[in-house]
């Protein structure tokens, strides 16, 4: 098993190295976030008395969340590309174990968002204010890696469920969208700044809470109050998903 | 190698006024090691669903089998680990190297990385890959691609391959290579060749045997000369002048065994036990009447024509119904 995931997870590593262009198509929407848009909240925020680092401090780790948000979702498609070339059916026939299918691909696209969030982290260290330790950096990168693997898997889970290349992203659309404005990445969703009512479905929003965990190791924030739903969702997400993707691959029509 | 009774498989229809299909209606097999056996049948008859059964990739709804020896209920694993699958479509990834293709799918058969390596050497060599390692896949040509498919379904040396559909969308020189291939492959490494065609030429010139599906189940089996043995002789057809067909349609009636005459336009045609027998009689008794034969065909009757006798239609026809339905 170990040593299936680990050939899986070196077929996707080497195809993603083959073609790097996609790993950088995939940063461009969190750099042009970054370089665009980050400026004028950080003005923003500062119009509400934050200081300049305080604005960064908020922004950079939500972006990473984001990527691993978008970038991960659509990690499916190339599962379709499997799919259709009858990849995915020639693995089946070996001895490969299912899980092994599953969690190779997952691992090397969670890599993959690691080495993206790093990134954009050392962009907005080298041309913004931003000034997070170390330590809160490593976790964040931890939970980011962690949101990939959920996302990855259920990205893969939904394609091999629809098995179409059309509905497949019109319904993570449909689902993202709202993910993304409920989870306060663009403007944090606080309950002095947001209405109620919407503060309130924000909090339903596992992504949220994943957003709010990401800002508080980044600000180096690790007591209990600070790093405990979060963590607690993202673990559970993780585990659900995996496990989701797991059985999807088993199934016997997959 | 294969043993198969009764193996039966229903799909349920998607949508609201959904239903069930009965792809495969009880199924038997008795493949023998080292048999190139023809599973041969018009579009839509079952074969492709009976060999996803028989590679482990969907669960008979009923019936039971054993493949390369292991019982395909109880031990899918050790089933996919003695048999090699080619897909119709076959199964290379576009974006990859051919040597790393190779390379990984015999790992994933639990061979080490040497191993895996060698043999993939071995049948590029084998199947005229020599040379094309580092091309990624998309840039070989069809038959380059199908051979690929091939020695990917080899990597492991199974004693038993199972080839869905092997030539369909190559063209004439692929095929026959292809073929020669196939064949020498079974010569060389004594390889349990099963395949699928819906082509009656693939059939006849590649397998020992045949069996025919139609309609989910096993209609006929036998070599392809015991099949074409039941039907009933050599067509003939003979041509005479437009006026004088009735005339020839009359004699050609009293040959010794002559069935399914038929006449139009100056062509009378009809089947007789052995034509090369009954054409110089023919000749003799046309001659005596005064009719002129203008010209002649004797045809050996083809796989089409067996099929056609066991099932009522053609295979054409059968894969239009298929179609429609």
């Amino acid at each position: 098993m170990l040593r299936d995931t680990w050939l899986i997870f070196r077929r996707d590593m080497t195809a993603a190295l083959r073609n790097p262009t996609w790993v950088l198509i995939g940063i461009m929407q969190p750099l042009l976030y970054l370089f665009l848009f980050g400026p004028l909240m950080v003005k923003a925020v500062q119009a509400q008395g934050m200081s300049e680092v305080d604005g960064w401090m908020l922004l950079t780790p939500a972006l990473i969340a984001q990527l691993a948000l978008f970038g991960s979702s659509f990690v499916g498609f190339g599962l379709l590309a499997d799919y259709r070339s009858g990849v995915v059916e020639r693995f089946r026939v070996t001895p490969v174990s299912r899980a092994a299918l599953l969690l190779g691909k997952v691992l090397a696209n969670a890599l993959q968002a690691v080495v993206q969030a790093l990134l954009i982290i050392a962009l907005a260290y080298l041309a913004f204010d931003l000034d997070a330790p170390v330590g809160g950096v490593l976790l964040s990168l931890v939970i980011v890696f962690l949101l990939a693997v959920s996302l990855a898997s259920c990205s893969y889970a939904l394609a091999l469920t629809l098995k179409s290349e059309e509905t497949f992203p019109a319904l993570l659309n449909a689902v993202l969208i709202p993910l993304l404005l409920l989870s306060g990445i663009l403007l944090p969703i606080t309950s002095g700044a947001a209405p109620e009512w919407l503060y309130r479905i924000s909090q339903i929003n596992p992504f949220r809470h994943v957003v709010d965990v990401e800002r508080n190791t980044f600000r180096g924030d690790f007591t209990m109050d600070a790093l405990f739903t979060g963590s607690v969702v993202v673990l559970l997400m993780a585990v659900l998903s995996v496990w989701w993707g797991t059985r999807t691959f088993q199934k016997e029509n997959a | 190698m294969i043993t198969a009774r009764g193996l039966e498989r229903r799909f349920r229809r998607k949508g609201r006024n959904g239903g069930e299909v009965h792809a495969v209606k009880g199924v038997d097999l008795d493949v023998e090691a080292g048999e190139l056996v023809g599973f041969l049948g018009p579009n839509g008859a079952g074969k492709t669903t009976t060999l996803r059964m028989l590679t482990t990739l969907l669960k008979p709804t009923a019936g039971t089998a054993t493949v390369g020896g292991r019982d395909l209920l109880a031990d899918p694993l050790g089933v996919r680990e003695r048999i090699g699958y080619v897909a119709q479509g076959g199964g290379s990834a576009p974006e990859s190297k051919v040597a790393d293709e190779l390379e990984l799918q015999g790992r994933l058969y639990r061979m080490s990385k040497a191993d895996a390596i060698a043999r993939g050497a071995e049948l590029a060599e084998q199947l005229d890959l020599t040379g094309l390692d580092q091309r990624l896949t998309k840039t070989l040509s069809g038959g380059q691609r199908r051979r690929l498919d091939i020695a990917l379904g080899l990597i492991h040396s199974p004693g038993l391959v199972f080839l869905d559909e092997p030539s369909t969308g190559l063209d004439p020189q692929s095929r026959a290579n292809l073929w020669d291939h196939i064949r020498r492959l079974r010569a060389e490494q004594g390889v349990t060749v099963f395949l699928t065609t819906h082509y009656l030429d693939e059939a006849d010139a590649l397998s020992d045997r045949l069996i025919v599906i139609d309609d989910g189940r096993i209609v006929a089996e036998g070599t392809p000369d015991a099949l074409k043995a039941r039907v009933n002789g050599d067509r003939v057809e003979v041509g005479v002048e437009p006026g004088q067909a009735t005339d020839a349609a009359e004699i050609a009636g009293r040959l010794a065994g002559a069935e399914e005459l038929s006449v139009s336009d100056g062509e009378v045609r009809f089947r007789v036990p052995r034509g090369d027998v009954a054409l110089p009689e023919l000749l003799r008794a046309l001659d005596a009447k005064g009719i002129a034969m203008l010209s002649v065909q004797v045809h050996r009757p083809t796989l089409d024509d067996v099929f056609l006798t066991l099932t009522g239609r053609s295979l054409r026809e059968a894969e239009e119904a298929g179609r429609a339905a």
